[in-house]
């Protein structure tokens, strides 16, 4: 029963944090607005002359799974922030499970990362992104809850090895950019050159964005039971992952 | 739970940490009496901060073992989590809450019954006299108002050991009184025992029962004040701390965290 409180107030304690920071929620909504106006007009017509389609349609699934992922990273970051003033020592000498801590500060940060994910959704239906289905936004909304899930439990496990920004800019810029433009948010995966193709199918983000592509725009690659696989079994992966490097921090 | 019956709330047994070839801590051994207001001198980068750390379960011994209320800390933590209460050296409030969140937040970490720390959170707000900012945000806390808080904090759950890590570091004379008043007071009051660290050894010669002085990472004296004081046929504490632990300057090395903090400071977040 501690547990699920724990759990509770650490999930509550980044929700607060988030929609406290307004200049945080504005702030990093220019980044997706910027994708839908440079890409999705620029290249959209390039891209139906391709014989591909309504590009802001392939492109919306895209830009919510970067903003996704975006804010996950930066949830799990704030480990390093609380290591550095102190507050993640108040949690660690706390009679309460370590793992219990680390399932709510990811959850909080999923929650967050996904709350932000539906406001680059809104987002785009002014930049004329239309979902196929309504229903669709259900199970779109899923897999979008295990991308934030799979990302903010892997930026935890990453920053629980970390002691300051620095070293987590590099992770942004080796790891999470890769992870984002690889991964078929930007481009289709279909007739790739072999390299790109085999990093493509590694990466575990492009099978979430092919899912909620499936859902909002219709348009799949892979099929959907391959998708929610990939999926939890890396979601599983990194959340013990990162409930384990959690565990073993020192200060 | 370990055997009990000794006078005794904090016993540390030959307490070891190396980092690599680095002894950070050389084989200490002390035990504190409950109700004792014990003081842990030592210049920077003696091994105060690396004892206190593994004291209070944040970091695992190389070899000894630390008993606090009973408990071994590093086979039953949770129970010896639940015995004591931390003031750190540096904030540990979370500064984009009120002061009543950082304290409600506490109270449910530490399984503190919804009625009792109601009334609780009131008192000990009361007593820090903060009971008028309780719905401020922290980040608008002046330096003494954010360790006012934390020492409510570190009181909610009623801990029997109160280890506070230079609570008074940077704190003008007026803040630092009231600080050491409510200390102690609690101390006479409910009996809490008292482990404190400082480089103000005037709050050590008037406050502490009994001093331990650390220099590279071993206890090289321990006792009343007026005890060290006659050892060392020094006048004052600070003389007795001098000539026991030499005049030369220590250099601590600043790590990235200390980089960091610098960093951040001067952005003004802090």
């Amino acid at each position: 029963m501690n547990h699920l409180k724990t759990i509770y107030v650490l999930w509550l304690r980044q929700i607060k944090r988030y929609y406290r920071s307004r200049a945080r929620i504005i702030g990093s909504l220019g980044q997706p607005i910027l994708f839908l106006v440079a890409l999705g007009y620029g290249m959209g017509h390039i891209f139906s002359q391709a014989g591909q389609g309504n590009y802001i349609q392939f492109l919306t699934p895209g830009v919510i799974g970067m903003s996704i992922i975006f804010t996950a990273m930066f949830s799990g970051a704030e480990i390093i922030w609380d290591r550095q003033f102190g507050f993640l020592k108040e949690t660690l000498v706390a009679p309460v499970s370590r793992v219990a801590i680390m399932l709510g500060r990811t959850l909080g940060g999923a929650t967050v990362a996904v709350g932000q994910g539906l406001i680059v959704f809104l987002l785009a239906t002014l930049f004329g992104f239309r979902p196929v289905d309504i229903i669709g936004i259900i199970p779109a909304f899923f897999f979008m809850s295990l991308i934030a899930i799979l990302f903010t439990a892997l930026s935890t496990a990453m920053a629980s090895r970390l002691e300051d920004m620095q070293g987590f800019q590099l992770i942004m810029n080796f790891v999470v950019m890769p992870i984002f433009f690889l991964s078929g948010a930007i481009f289709p995966l279909n007739n790739l050159p072999p390299a790109l193709s085999i990093i493509t199918k590694a990466n575990p983000l492009s099978y979430g964005i092919d899912a909620i592509r499936l859902y909002f725009s219709g348009m799949g690659h892979f099929s959907p039971l391959l998708d929610i696989s990939v999926l939890l079994a890396a979601t599983v992966f990194f959340v013990g992952l990162g409930a384990w490097l959690f565990n073993g921090i020192e200060v | 739970m370990t055997e009990n019956t000794k006078p005794e709330i904090i016993r540390v047994d030959h307490l070891v940490k190396t980092y690599g070839s680095i002894t950070a801590v050389n084989d200490i051994s002390f035990t504190v009496a409950p109700g004792e207001i014990f003081a842990f001198l030592g210049p920077n980068g003696a091994g105060k901060s690396t004892s206190i750390k593994m004291l209070t379960t944040l970091l695992r011994p190389t070899s000894g073992g630390v008993y606090l209320n009973g408990y071994d800390v590093l086979k039953e933590p949770a129970a010896a989590r639940k015995s004591f209460g931390i003031v750190f050296q540096d904030p540990s409030v979370d500064i984009e809450l009120t002061g009543y969140e950082n304290l409600k937040y506490h109270a449910l970490l530490y399984d503190v019954p919804k009625a009792v720390y109601q009334a609780r959170i009131d008192e000990l707000l009361a007593l820090v006299d903060l009971s008028d900012r309780r719905n401020d945000y922290v980040k608008i806390y002046s330096g003494g108002m954010k360790r006012r808080l934390e020492i409510a904090r570190g009181l909610l759950h009623h801990p029997k050991v109160f280890f506070l890590d230079e609570p008074t570091l940077g704190l003008d004379p007026q803040t630092r009184n009231h600080i050491w008043t409510y200390i102690k007071e609690l101390n006479k009051k409910e009996g809490i025992t008292i482990f404190f660290t400082t480089h103000y050894m005037d709050e050590a010669d008037r406050m502490a029962d009994r001093i331990a002085i650390i220099d590279n990472g071993s206890i090289v004296a321990m006792g009343p004040s007026e005890e060290l004081k006659q050892k060392t046929g020094a006048a004052t504490l600070e003389e007795a701390f001098l000539s026991l632990t030499g005049k030369q300057i220590r250099e601590e090395e600043a790590g990235a965290r200390a980089q960091f903090r610098d960093h951040a400071r001067a952005w003004g977040r802090r």
